[in-house]
């Protein structure tokens, strides 16, 4: 049985498969899914925590409004200038592209700042209590998904460099794919917001 | 056969290793990736199933005399990981998934050929790390669901080890499942309907929806529990304010369904057996679909039932026993649909039809008691037992791994081109089918009166029992033997199977034995109908009693 | 239960009589020489390729057959232990009906199936295929509807036993004097079946711990390795755990509750008949689960208040009972 064939990304196109379409957005977005359900899980213990745990006494666990605001509305500025970036390379705009990116991800890091002011302003620790804990885990895994979104979001600037390059007005997918990864942190930032801070 | 080399063989750029060398490879091809995952789980079954040889041994006699208590401990979490993790999900799953599901739908692979990859390469690092551990450091003693304070209170770094290596499956089983979903739902050629594919692909699209929406719960449950151990936070630790029960809900969030991750492919692959061996269509084709999806939702919302003696309020008692109670009727519809489809067929009494009559008789009695463990006076009792014991080993085991057996000799001729002996196949269905009932049927009565799961010493009253169970388990051990030599002796002297000796219409016997790299020469056959065995009636042609030349004319 | 049973018969029946539970195509079937392809499905009971109406007096006798063997398995076959408790009958009713439902399902789908298996199976020198039925619609609904009535009796059912089990009686504040601060997470309430005898209700304390169980009596402050109480008497057991999740079963009361570190739990039941039964850890608790056991002595009244009378340190028995019964 010699079965000696070299696999190549080309060969995957041919027959009836030429112009076959691109399905890496929608696997993203089942990932996302799956990313979002580990929210999920922990949005659901904290509530729970909540609804069975009373606080004990002498324990500390409270939260200011004011940073965690200015927290949402840099995300959420940052979600608009990202779509604004995805416009400027419709439009076969690099330059425009690049500076909305620079700026989505400078807001991004802005956000992980401010956390990490926030986090070093508390009146509680990681291992203070329940909710202090869960209060760190659920921000703390969100603050990761950021991390990596800025990432994404400067590596994209740096692939967009060129007209010629990874992304173009064309075929964008790596800016797609960090586009959609940003706004489903964003969303998950406004849910967060709302249950672990106005709750 | 022939392989239409492309044109410029001399220069390839990314050659892909021949022979068997690529089963060790990085290999994107979804068939190899389908052979690693069967043969890297069936190497865990052997290591799992010595641990569970392990376990019998110690329960020979009441006493605990075969192993220190902390090693059967270690032994029982291991032998539940291994099995779970690492034998009946990656291969019901990534096996014949990877194999089957890009033949079903037409494609030349899967829709993400590299993740495909990484998911596998997860698994054998993974299902080492956990070995090791035991031999290192020693294992998990927590059992698998590692139920904290017990797991924070055992030694740490076995349980810390258990965690990254589940963690690492759970990825693999995502990246999976998303890789499944794709491939159904985006792949298909074109002219090919949903309503048109094989059963086993709805089974692993309603599975892979499982995968995609429980396993990451269980992960983040995980990284909590870890930080409980490490970080010395207290999520799960009553004596830091932590609520243990939050735990087992987030748990069986998961590995409720993971019930349903196990046993719905394997729905679908005696859906894809029966028929073949039957000559008869599948009955009732949509309402199988809908009944796949009808498991689907109802496994998501019925975990509790797992902790129904938890102390979980009334209110929740009641809405868990009614979904659950109810998961017995999609299951049901299922079951009479297999019996219908036999029903006046032309049945070849094979290894691969045996062995899935075996999963039906064995799933059924599993159901019953199923539907009896719903019940929350009758769960009570029985809960944490050797009942219960019995009950999940009818499911996954009578269930699962009697179909996985029936799948090998089904799907063996296509994987290597050669047939398996059918002399020692019934001989491996027989001593599999009396071993395991004498194993687990006795298990209902010992925890009926009066025998907890996960013991290594129990009332002497039950000395006979456990001994009969062991003697079963024996029984087991020894059919594996028939199996391997079969498996391996055929591969080299078999005889030759050719394209399609089943006479089957699903799309991957109409291609070579074993397949060429990218599945078909030529464009993809476009089947309509995967399950059009059977003479119509009133069209009845007696001196045709070759049936219908359906395969041969390539529809 | 023979209510249901038979039901079920009566539907087969009519299903089979009204003869065309099949898509119409398979109306035009003319050929009888070939006896497998000439008997199509009309109920899923065997013996159906008979002649009309034989073949549904066969389904009746072989569902009544069933049903009534099934009602025999049930009622007559006992995989219990004795019973020691006034929930113990309660639960051994509804075992005998989910083993006489699931001994009648059992017993017909493998009879079907094996009965397929030999009546269908491929002989010497046949070739062709079956028959190309590839479903009926009036079918599905008949074994959709059916376990749907049947899962849904037995769900209503259990139910019903649960409650009278006291499953359903709020918890927290009954009988516990003293622990009403305290939250009770869950357990077993003692429910409608003593709610005449609720005020003598003994109270005992439970702590379980790697790897033991301890029981406090707190109205007579004695501490016992072993659980002694009266039979006929109402117990309600409060449960904590020190280090790791336990359970407390004994076998013989058909009852099992966990008990949670920092969750107390309650577990409530009247013991009927004397006798040393197994208390039995059913919780994974560590290397030496398997032998985490005590024992329950349930005595006569009077052996156990002598053994109470010669144990309690501070309070005399006539006190204890005047604080029990207020």
């Amino acid at each position: 049985m010699t079965t000696t064939v070299p696999i190549k990304e080309q060969e995957h196109s041919h027959g009836e498969h030429a112009g076959h379409p691109d399905h890496r957005m929608f696997g993203l977005a089942t990932f996302l899914v799956a990313d979002a359900m580990t929210f999920a899980g922990f949005f659901a213990a904290y509530l729970t925590f909540k609804a069975v745990n009373p606080l004990p006494d002498g324990a500390i666990y409270e939260l200011e409004l004011p940073l965690p605001i200015l927290n949402t509305v840099l995300l959420l500025v940052s979600s608009a200038t990202f779509h604004r970036a995805g416009q400027a390379i419709r439009q076969d705009d690099h330059g425009r592209c690049r500076r909305w990116l620079l700026i989505t991800a400078g807001l991004g890091m802005a956000f992980l700042v401010s956390q990490m002011v926030e986090y070093f302003t508390l009146p509680f620790g990681l291992t203070d209590n329940l909710y202090a804990s869960t209060f760190f885990a659920a921000t703390g895994f969100h603050g990761l998904h950021v991390t990596l979104g800025a990432l994404m979001t400067l590596i994209v600037w740096w692939q967009a460099r060129q007209p010629q390059g990874r992304v173009t007005a064309a075929d964008h997918f790596p800016l797609e794919a960090a586009e959609l990864y940003w706004h489903f942190v964003d969303g998950i930032w406004v849910i967060l917001f709302v249950i672990l801070y106005l709750l | 056969m022939t392989i239409s080399l492309p044109p410029e063989t001399s220069s390839p750029p990314r050659l892909q290793p021949s022979g068997w060398l690529r089963y060790f490879s990085f290999s994107v091809d979804h068939k190899v990736i389908g052979l690693q995952y069967l043969v890297c789980g069936f190497v865990f079954y052997l290591i799992g199933g010595a641990l569970a040889g392990a376990i019998r041994t110690e329960l020979t006699s009441p006493v605990s005399d075969f192993m220190a208590r902390d090693v059967y401990n270690q032994v029982l979490t291991l032998h539940g990981t291994v099995m779970i993790f690492l034998w009946i999900v990656p291969v019901v799953n990534g096996a014949f998934g990877n194999y089957l599901i890009p033949f079903y739908v037409g494609a030349r692979d899967m829709a993400f050929p590299r993740l495909n990859a990484v998911a596998f390469w997860l698994i054998p690092p993974a299902g080492l790390m956990l070995i090791t551990s035991y031999f290192l450091t020693g294992a998990a003693q927590s059992g698998w669901t590692a139920y904290p304070p017990l797991s924070i209170t055992t030694p740490a770094t076995g349980q810390i080890i258990w965690i990254l290596s589940v963690l690492l499956l759970g990825g693999s089983s995502i990246f999976g499942g998303i890789n499944f979903i794709a491939t159904i739902l985006k792949l298909r050629r074109p002219g090919l309907k949903l309503m048109q594919l094989p059963m086993y692909c709805w089974a692993m699209l309603g599975t892979s929806i499982l995968v995609v929406l429980s396993t990451p719960v269980l992960a983040g449950t995980l990284v909590l529990l870890s930080f409980d151990i490490v970080a010395h936070t207290g999520f799960f630790n009553p004596t830091l304010g932590g609520n243990v029960v939050v735990y087992q809900h987030l748990f069986w969030f998961y590995s409720h369904p993971a019930v349903y991750i196990m046993v719905l492919p394997a729905f679908g692959l005696v859906s894809e057996i029966l028929p073949v061996h039957a000559r008869k269509p599948l009955f009732g084709y949509v309402t199988m679909v809908y009944s796949i999806m009808a498991i689907v939702v109802l496994g998501l919302i019925v975990w509790a039932h797992h902790m129904f003696t938890s102390g979980t309020p009334p209110w929740m008692r009641l809405f868990f026993t009614i979904a659950t109670a109810f998961i017995a009727v999609p299951t049901g519809i299922k079951f009479f649909n297999w019996l219908a489809t036999l029903w006046g067929g032309r049945i070849s009494l094979n290894s691969a039809m045996l062995f899935s009559c075996g999963f039906i008789v064995n799933f059924v009695l599993g159901g019953i008691t199923g539907v009896a463990l719903a019940q929350v006076p009758f769960d009570i009792h029985v809960h944490d037992t050797y009942f219960v014991v019995a009950h999940f080993h009818y499911i996954v085991f009578g269930g699962s791994v009697f179909v996985i057996f029936a799948s090998v000799y089904h799907w063996y001729p296509k994987f290597t081109g050669r047939m398996l002996n059918e002399d020692l196949g019934r001989l491996h269905c027989a001593l599999t089918f009396i071993g395991f009932n004498l194993c687990f049927g006795p298990q209902h009565w010992l925890g009926l009166n009066g025998m907890p799961r996960r013991v290594a010493e129990y009332d002497p009253q039950f000395t006979l029992i456990n001994q009969i169970s062991s003697v079963g388990a024996l029984l087991m051990a020894i059919s594996t033997l028939p199996f391997l030599w079969n498996v391996i002796h055929s591969a080299l002297n078999g005889p030759v199977a050719g394209d399609n000796p089943w006479k089957a219409l699903t799309p991957e016997w109409l291609t070579s034995s074993p397949p060429p790299v990218e599945n078909w020469i030529g464009e993809a056959p476009l089947v309509e109908e995967p399950y059009g065995y059977g003479v119509p009636p009133g069209e009845l042609d007696l001196s045709a009693a070759s049936g219908r030349d359906l395969w041969s004319s390539g529809k | 239960m023979q209510k249901m049973t038979s039901c079920c018969v009566d539907v087969c029946n009519t299903n089979a009589e009204k003869s065309s539970p099949f898509p119409d195509r398979n109306k035009a079937l003319t050929i009888t020489s070939w006896r497998t392809a000439a008997s199509p499905i009309r109920c899923l009971k065997p013996g159906i390729d008979q002649v009309q109406i034989p073949s549904a007096i066969l389904t009746l006798v072989i569902g009544m057959a069933l049903a009534l063997g099934g009602l025999w398995i049930g009622q007559n076959i006992n995989l219990l232990p004795i019973d020691a408790s006034a929930n113990a009958p309660i639960y051994d009713e509804l075992f005998k009906v989910l083993f006489t439902i699931g001994s009648i399902l059992f017993v017909g789908i493998v009879g079907l199936l094996v009965f397929s298996l030999i009546r269908f199976r491929r002989r010497s020198g046949q070739l062709g295929d079956g028959l190309a039925i590839e479903g009926n619609l009036p079918l599905e609904i008949f074994w959709t509807a059916v376990p749907a009535v049947v899962v849904l009796f037995v769900g209503l059912y259990s139910y019903d036993i649960y409650d009278r089990m006291g499953g359903m009686v709020p918890l927290a504040h009954d009988h516990m004097g003293g622990a009403h601060e305290e939250q009770i997470w869950g357990g077993i309430s003692s429910g409608s079946i003593e709610s005449a005898a609720a005020t003598n209700v003994l109270p005992v304390e439970v702590t379980a711990m790697q790897f033991a169980f301890l029981f406090h009596y707190p109205e007579g402050d004695i501490t016992s390795g072993e659980l002694h109480v009266p039979a006929d008497r109402p117990i309600t057991l409060r449960m904590e755990a020190k280090d790791v999740i336990h359970a407390f079963w004994v076998p013989e009361f058909r009852l099992k509750q966990d008990i949670i570190p920092g969750q107390p739990t309650q577990l409530s039941f009247t013991p009927t008949r004397t006798g040393r039964y197994p208390i039995v850890c059913a919780e994974l608790c560590g290397p030496y689960h398997g032998g985490m056991r005590s024992t329950v002595v349930v005595e006569s009244p009077e052996d156990w208040d002598s053994w109470y009378g010669q144990n309690a340190k501070a309070a005399p028995e006539e006190e204890t009972l005047t604080i029990a019964n207020a």
